[in-house]
């Protein structure tokens, strides 16, 4: 079972990070199909946040078909995001480290690593939609 | 849909001064609803009206259908912890207890035990010897046990740490879970409320200035920053909330339903707090206004 | 509600009956030997003189124990009214108790209800066992005060005894209890609210007897002829050369006298009779054999007075008055409790937040 923490430095909403937290879990295997997540109860008697953040963060998760309530039971994972790219995230990875020594020795400093992978992401992203 | 709170042109006068004018709400059930204002705004006021603890001077005010402390069976249904969380000093943490029990016919005396006992809290204790966070525990103890509808919270959390805070508010929020209750707590920080809320009430020098639910409210408020430009040349359906201008930028917090098309803009989110320090500090802004214009 | 308010009572309840107890207790013990003593005396005395001589010593004797017991039923209702009445609801609005207590699923009305009712029963009850004590207790120095003419001040329907004895001690608790919640409600702290409770009752416990009281059930008026028999104190003043004398006299025995003045021959009231300058008649005689003074005037000095048409109009409550002065004085508190707790509850629920 997953544990959720909230950051309210983030700008991000409170139900946004719960969703996020449970796609995060499952994309890196933490968080398993048939397994349960916290009862609403729980997180909000943890988190001390209003009981109905939960329930929408778990409704959208329930609408992309990632998790289903069994009433009486709680919530339960049904499906994985980590599927088959997760065999593939060893070697990403290393890619990503080899480029990241690359750019080391370019004289980028960490700032600037993370900036122009950033822009590099979000113009990829932009491209993909045009 | 039910309807916790219905207030009607709502308004209390103390002397001759209007300590809430001029109040409509509407407030569904099952929510938590958080009402923020800074303090003397009227908040206590608007409570101490919604559980009968003084009767209104203007207007009306309903309260899960009926009138505030009517008789017996409203006041079964709505629980108050005031403000500064009044216990008997005198009387120990089991003295309260049996106090619910006995002034309570829906009393859920197995509730208000294992609270206490997750709390820590010796019931041979003297209320009047605990410390702050243990004394609002056990006011919202007893708020709790009486097993209300909707419980009124007046700045329970003002006096208390950031961990009795945490911890109180944790409560709070189980048992609105576990007894599917209703709330209302005010703060004049919007930082208690932030997490717990799902509806929100902004007051202010007396007056309500913004109510609504808290998706409703950060989908609909906008902040605008571009060139410097006279707002009286906002489209009609996009409400000033506030504005600051400097020689060249204007930025603007505007609630608006329509999306915002001027390309002129640089449109923002807005977080609760800001949002909430907008109605705060619009009474200040108003003079900027002028002196633009 | 019952047992919060008894709960809260505790201590100040605890401090008032304890005492009671622990007098009710002296009085227990030491009554039988008073009475004893008393009987005994009266059955030994024998002559009036000697009767009246035993009246005057055995008074004499227990009199700041009469005293002091009077001063307890005296100010037992207005301690009552000061540390129950006023501080019962200030205390819970000065710590904010009420918003808890008022919050809770009864209506203030039955909260004050169960709070006025039970405390203010304690009162009367409180009251009730004092006045029946220490009334036991001083039964033969009443009978004392009612037999003999030198402690007519002490009969108990005279103005301080009347609020010990009967069952006015019971009106007055009734009363100074209610007074003390009602100025708590309005006042709302308890300091001041206790202060002018304790000045309200004792300015109504002095009043009482002065202007009301009086006229509770019309006193008896006559005017008698002044004699040698039923004369009070007389004063005789020659120092303006023209002796003058100021009459008073016993109208009845046991009784409480209001007016006592000196009437003319025409009806009208004289501050004292002129006697002529020579051949006084109320000069008093030379002493007795034994040395003593003259227990009063001479005859002459009464016959002369007949004669010249003067006459003492008197008012007063005799001693049958007392209960019916009891019944309309314990009746007026009563309606003055029940008035001022009606204000107190409209207060409360209307005005208090």
């Amino acid at each position: 079972m997953i544990e959720f923490h909230l950051d309210s430095d983030s700008g991000v909403s409170p139900y946004m990070q719960l969703v996020r937290q449970v796609k995060h879990a499952l994309r890196l295997d933490l968080l398993r199909e048939g397994e349960q997540l916290p009862t609403v109860k729980d997180v909000v008697a943890q988190l001390a946040i209003n009981p109905n953040t939960v329930l929408k963060a778990y409704r959208e998760l329930e609408h992309e078909g990632l998790v289903a309530p069994r009433p009486g039971l709680g919530t339960f994972v049904t499906r994985t995001l980590a599927g088959n790219s997760l065999a593939a995230h060893g070697p990403l990875r290393k890619d990503l480290e080899r480029w990241l020594a690359k750019a080391r020795l370019a004289g980028m400093d960490d700032e600037s690593i993370e900036a122009l992978f950033m822009t590099t992401f979000r113009s990829a992203g932009q491209e993909e939609i045009a | 849909m039910t309807v916790a709170l219905e207030a009607q042109g709502l308004g209390k006068k103390y002397g001759k001064r209007w300590a809430l004018s001029d109040c409509t709400l509407d407030i569904p059930a099952g929510r938590v609803v958080g009402l923020v204002g800074p303090n003397g705004a009227g908040k206590t006021t608007l409570l101490n009206l919604a559980v009968g603890q003084i009767q209104p001077s203007a207007g009306s005010i309903r309260v899960l259908g009926g009138r505030p402390a009517e008789g017996p069976a409203q006041l079964a249904k709505v629980g108050y912890v005031a403000q500064d969380t009044p216990t008997y000093a005198a009387l120990s943490v089991a003295d309260h207890l049996k106090l619910g029990a006995r002034l309570n016919p829906s009393w859920d005396d197995a509730l208000a035990r294992k609270r206490i006992e997750r709390l820590r809290l010796d019931p041979g204790h003297k209320a009047g010897k605990l410390s702050g966070g243990q004394r609002a525990q056990l006011a919202l103890t007893l708020g709790i046990a009486k097993r209300p509808e909707l419980l009124i919270l007046d700045e329970p959390v003002a006096a208390l740490d950031p961990l009795a805070r945490r911890e109180f508010l944790q409560g709070l929020m189980e048992a609105a879970v576990e007894h599917s209750l209703g709330v209302v707590l005010s703060s004049h920080l919007v930082s208690d409320l932030e997490r717990t809320c799902d509806y929100l009430i902004v007051i202010v020098e007396s007056r309500v200035r913004v109510a609504g639910d808290v998706d409703d409210l950060l989908a609909s408020h906008h902040r605008l920053t571009g060139p410097r430009r006279d707002p009286s040349t906002l489209p009609a359906d996009q409400h000033i909330v506030s504005e600051s201008h400097t020689d060249r930028q204007s930025t603007l917090i505007v609630r608006t339903d329509a999306p915002i098309h001027d390309p002129a803009w640089t449109v923002g989110q807005v977080g609760l707090e800001d949002l909430v320090l907008a109605y705060m500090s619009a009474e200040q802004a108003r003079p900027t206004l002028e002196a633009v214009r | 509600m019952i047992w919060l308010t008894l709960r809260q009572f505790r201590v100040q309840g605890a401090v008032v009956f304890g005492g009671l107890a622990v007098l009710a207790a002296a009085l227990l013990i030491t009554g039988p030997g008073l009475a004893d003593d008393y009987n005994e005396g009266i059955a030994a005395c024998g002559s009036p003189d000697n009767c009246s001589r035993f009246y005057r010593n055995f008074f004499i004797d227990h009199q700041y124990y009469f005293g002091g017991l009077l001063a307890v039923v005296v100010f037992l209702p207005g301690i009552i009214g000061v540390f129950w009445g006023a501080p019962l609801i200030t205390r819970e609005l000065e710590h904010g108790t009420h918003r808890l207590v008022w919050n809770q699923s009864i209506t203030r009305n039955r909260w004050l209800a169960a709070k006025v009712g039970l405390v203010g029963l304690a009162a009367v009850l409180a009251t009730g066992l004092a006045v029946v004590a220490v009334d036991w207790w001083s039964d033969p120095l009443d009978e004392t005060a009612l037999n003999q003419t030198e402690t007519t001040s002490a009969a108990r329907i005279s103005p301080i005894v009347f609020v010990a004895r009967g069952i006015a001690p019971l009106g007055y608790a009734a009363f100074a209890f209610a007074l003390g919640v009602t100025v708590g409600v309005i006042v709302r702290r308890t300091l001041p609210a206790m202060t002018i409770t304790l000045v309200v009752f004792i300015a109504v416990q002095i009043l009482m007897p002065m202007f009301v009281r009086p006229h509770l059930v019309s006193p008896v008026s006559r005017t008698i002829e002044i004699t040698a028999d039923n004369h009070g104190d007389l004063m005789l003043d020659q120092s303006s050369g023209t002796p003058r004398l100021r009459v008073e006299v016993d109208a009845a025995r046991g009784a409480w006298t209001i007016t006592d003045e000196t009437v003319n021959a025409s009806g009208n009231k004289v501050s004292e009779i002129v006697l002529p300058k020579s051949g006084n008649p109320c000069e008093p005689g030379p002493p007795d054999p034994n040395g003593e003074p003259p227990k009063g005037p001479p005859q002459a000095c009464f016959d002369y007075i007949k004669q010249q048409g003067f006459r003492q109009k008197v008012v007063y409550h005799p001693a049958d008055h007392f209960w019916p002065l009891q019944r309309a004085e314990t009746g007026l508190f009563a309606v003055l409790a029940l008035g001022l707790t009606g204000l107190c509850f409209y207060w409360t629920r209307r005005r208090l937040s």
